[in-house]
């Protein structure tokens, strides 16, 4: 098998367009068009074109620094949060570009969903209020009822509800990073995404809750479309069906390299800089 | 000779270290003699009647100083009730929408606002309100008490804002919340804390605020008669009490101050152990 | 790899429920909400500027009457409508020049004493009383120097001073026990805890390798203050003082207690005097005529002038020291 395959690697272009081809038949649920992003003057991801699969876990890996974090920010347009952050290109939901004038990248953040590297449960809010907050604070009446029920129902589904139903009114702070970070997952499913963007979401964690982490995500791939981003290779051959490799190019503008199934990436990479970085030769 | 210049090194040493905390020391002791005086002397003066009688015509012996007791709460209500929305939302306007030149313009103006004398300010307030309208008033030491405190709050809010992390910040609009819900229902709370002692620094020091007083407030022989009159507050019945040749009023302004020492340094003290707590 | 077609018809339905459309009302309520918090701050430069120019309009009188006069003339005469800022100015100057003199190297003292010096377990409780010390109320000061500083002042003080330096002008005259000394001492009080808080933070700016630089090449606690530790945090030292001097400047019911009010230029630390801010105090409720409040706008006017170009410049020598301080993070 490897053998047919690195011959076949030899010859690229043929292989490309298979894969292109592949691509097409599967519905895609967001197709980023030549998306480039700067942070003030600084360009930090160039050209990058690539359709995200739906209800299938994309895992974005690459060394540090190569606009794997930009990149998703993007793709929920938080990147123009962030300081002098803006963008070039387009990315289509639903064949509609989330970058046309007049989306709302409030209601677009309903849709596509988002949990960071770093738990960050509000400090104030109980662990109740912190599920409850996306609907709270997105709409001016609900019914107590419903809120308990979405709240219970997201935190069942983040798979942490048997930990924490005795003390739903207790901070948030007060569980462990873990438990924070599967809090911010409810808290993320609780307004019903269709797409879920995770950065980096064990960096900060422990093996066991990583684990734990690793087959909540498994289980949201039923339903929710997921894109993370990790620096963990391990971790992405474990969970994701696609992946995607970036690498900074000369000019430090992240680019994409490769893009295609989890497995085709991990044994059989077509490009040289891929084959590279997961055999760890640098990065 | 190197063990004299090592002598002469160490001995400088000593004496300069010992200089500085005979420094320290002063200061504290100075502290000590002001509040020790004060305490003692305002207790032995304090009694029932100071809290719950009005102000006697002059020469006469006994009355207190409900009037201007509950002139100074009235004061210190309506200053706030100016001075925190407008400090407030400045702050808010700075840690979470102004760009950076406007953000540092703004925050200069209210540093040097802070900086500028209260009875600069009661001059002012003498000009906008009391001239206008012809009558010392309540309203207008209200508004010269405003000034004064809108820029403590407003430092102080801008402040806690910015120690709330930005990770809630972009946590709270991943959720799709928009960003006047995400500053009132996420980020505010976070610094709740620090607003509030903010706010209670700002009010004890407008509650002990003299000078602003003397020509709007302007201190009142009837007491409280609404907002549009002159009014007698605490620290001005003081300052006249102290300049009287009344041996009996003297006593009453020391009864005065040892109350205002100890509702200001109260709310300090409260604020030093709120704020220790948070950081637990 | 799992296709797709199985989104089925609820998801279709809910996505489509679902517009994404720009919402104008929870953007409207965004612009309210910013913008009214832009003209809330913008309340407090218009404060500023309001001041500077109600001042000045109210002013007028005075200055259309007397011009550059009002400042070198010493003269407060209400019956003749002749009027003059010299003895104010003065005694201002005068008054916070004695504070500073005794404040500074106190609080220098006491602030390297808190950052250098103090175990641990002290620097909390120390600093909070000196804070303490700000918080009380002017007018409690004054109370206390009128009843305990200025008989002390009178009596020790001014009695030694006036029989062995009675020949020297400072120290000449009758001892009130009210006047310029006993104003400078108050003052001295009063700016004690700010210049100390101030250049406290300033110090405690300096990175600790400046510290164990020092110490490592031999210097004593002292040298490794006097030659790491000061130089590095000039500025803020100068802007801490600067703030204090515009707290001096500007203060009015201690001063106005114990200075003795009386509009006099003299060359006598025992002399009573007046100061800017007393002056105000002091006849504003008395003011009659349209120039004599415009003379005492005028005054106020000044005082604005004076301590606003002060804490300019302290603020932006504070700045510029928390600036250096960001960049070497």
């Amino acid at each position: 098998m490897m053998t047919i395959n690195n011959l076949v690697n030899e010859n690229i272009l043929p292989k490309l367009e298979t894969t292109h081809n592949q691509h097409k038949d599967q519905k895609g649920i967001l197709e980023v068009q030549d998306l480039s992003a700067w942070y003030g003057n600084a360009l930090a991801i160039k050209h990058v074109s690539l359709t995200i699969k739906s209800r299938a876990i994309t895992s974005i890996i690459g060394p540090s620094g190569c606009g794997k974090s930009t990149f998703i920010r993007c793709l929920n347009r938080m990147h123009e949060v962030s300081h002098g952050g803006h963008v070039e290109g387009c990315v289509l939901l639903d064949d509609k570009d989330i970058y046309a004038r007049d989306v709302d990248p409030v209601v677009l953040r309903r849709r596509i969903g988002m949990v960071f590297q770093k738990p960050a449960p509000f400090p104030t809010m109980s662990i109740f209020d912190n599920v409850g907050a996306g609907l709270k604070l997105t709409r001016f009446f609900s019914k107590r009822w419903e809120i308990e029920e979405i709240v219970e129902k997201s935190l069942r589904r983040a798979a942490l509800w048997d930990e924490v139903k005795d003390k739903l009114n207790q901070s948030g702070a007060s569980l462990s990073g873990g438990q924070q970070q599967r809090l911010c997952i409810a808290r993320a499913i609780a307004v019903e995404p269709e797409i879920i963007l995770l950065d980096e979401p064990c960096s900060a964690l422990d093996p066991a809750s990583t684990l734990k982490i690793e087959d909540l995500m498994r289980n949201l791939a039923e339903q929710y479309t997921i894109v993370i981003v990790t620096h963990n290779m391990q971790q992405a051959a474990r969970v994701s069906d696609m992946a995607v490799f970036f690498m900074m190019a000369p000019d430090k503008a992240g680019e994409l390299v490769e893009y295609g199934s989890t497995s085709q990436i991990f044994t059989n990479p077509r490009e040289k800089r891929t084959e590279d970085y997961i055999t760890g030769r640098f990065g | 000779m190197s063990e004299r210049v090592y002598l002469r090194r160490k001995w400088l040493n000593r004496i300069m270290l010992g200089l500085c905390g005979i420094a320290a020391a002063s200061a504290i002791i100075m502290l000590a003699l002001i509040l020790g005086y004060t305490l003692a002397r305002g207790i032995g003066a304090m009694n029932i009647n100071f809290l719950i009688s009005a102000a006697k015509p002059v020469g006469e012996v006994g009355g207190g100083m409900r009037n201007e007791i509950f002139g100074t709460f009235i004061l210190v209500i309506l200053g706030s009730v100016l001075a925190i929305p407008v400090g407030l939302m400045a702050g808010i306007f700075v840690s979470e929408f102004a760009n950076p030149k406007v953000a540092t313009a703004v925050r200069f103006a209210a540093d040097i606002l802070a900086g500028i004398p209260s009875i600069v300010v009661g001059v002012f307030a003498y000009a906008i309100v009391v001239q206008p309208m012809h009558s010392y008033s309540a309203i207008s030491a209200g508004v010269a008490l405003a000034i004064i405190m809108v820029p403590i709050v407003a430092r102080t809010a801008e402040e806690s804002l910015r120690l709330v992390p930005n990770s809630m910040r972009e946590a709270a609009l991943a959720l799709g919340i928009t960003r006047w819900r995400a500053v009132v229902g996420v980020i505010i709370p976070g610094a709740l804390t620090g607003i509030m002692t903010g706010i209670m620094l700002a009010v004890a020091r407008i509650a002990g605020e003299t000078a602003p007083l003397i020509f709007t407030a302007l201190g009142s022989q009837f007491g409280v008669q609404g907002l549009l009159k002159p009014i007698g507050a605490l620290p001005l019945q003081i300052y006249h009490y102290a300049l009287s040749p009344y041996r009996d009023q003297q006593q009453q302004a020391w009864a005065g101050a040892f109350l205002l020492i100890l509702l200001v340094l109260g709310i300090s003290i409260l604020v030093r152990w709120i704020s220790n707590r948070k950081h637990i | 790899m799992r296709l797709i077609n199985d989104n089925g018809p609820e998801a279709k339905s809910l996505m489509k429920a679902r517009s994404w459309r720009y919402n104008p009302s929870t953007h409207f309520a965004d612009k309210i909400f910013s913008n009214s918090t832009l003209i809330f701050a913008m309340i407090i430069v218009g404060i500023l500027l309001s001041l500077v120019i109600v001042l000045a309009i109210n002013a007028m009188p005075a200055i259309n009457k007397f011009g550059f006069s009002f400042i070198g003339n010493s003269s407060w005469d209400a019956v003749r409508s002749v009027f003059g800022a010299l003895p104010a100015i003065f005694g201002t100057l005068l008054s916070s020049a004695i504070g500073l003199l005794i404040a500074v190297p106190l609080s220098l003292g006491a602030a390297i004493f808190l950052v250098e010096l103090a175990p641990l377990w002290l620097r909390g409780p120390a600093s909070f009383v000196i804070e303490m010390l700000a918080a009380i109320p002017s007018v409690i000061i004054g109370l206390w120097g009128l009843f305990v500083l200025v008989p002390f002042v009178r009596k020790p003080i001014e009695s030694w001073f006036g029989s062995k330096l009675g020949f020297l002008p400072l120290f000449q005259g009758p001892p009130f026990g009210v006047g310029f000394l006993a104003a400078g001492i108050i003052l001295a009080i009063m700016v004690l805890p700010i210049i100390t808080a101030m250049s406290r933070d300033a110090m405690r700016a300096v990175p600790d390798q400046q510290r164990e630089a020092m110490l490592a090449l031999g210097s004593t606690r002292w040298e490794m203050i006097r030659q790491s530790v000061l130089p590095n945090c000039r500025s803020g030292l100068v802007g801490a003082v600067i703030l204090g001097l515009g707290r001096a400047l500007g203060e009015t019911m201690a001063v106005t207690m114990v200075i003795g009010n009386s509009y006099t230029i003299s060359s006598s630390l025992f002399s009573p005097g007046s100061t800017i801010a007393s002056k105000i105090a002091n006849e504003f409720s008395e003011a009659s005529s349209g120039v004599f409040v415009g003379s005492l706008m005028e005054l106020a006017l000044i005082l604005f002038g004076i301590t606003l170009v002060v804490n300019v410049i302290a603020r932006v020598l504070l700045w510029r020291m928390t600036a250096v301080k960001g960049t070497m993070e």
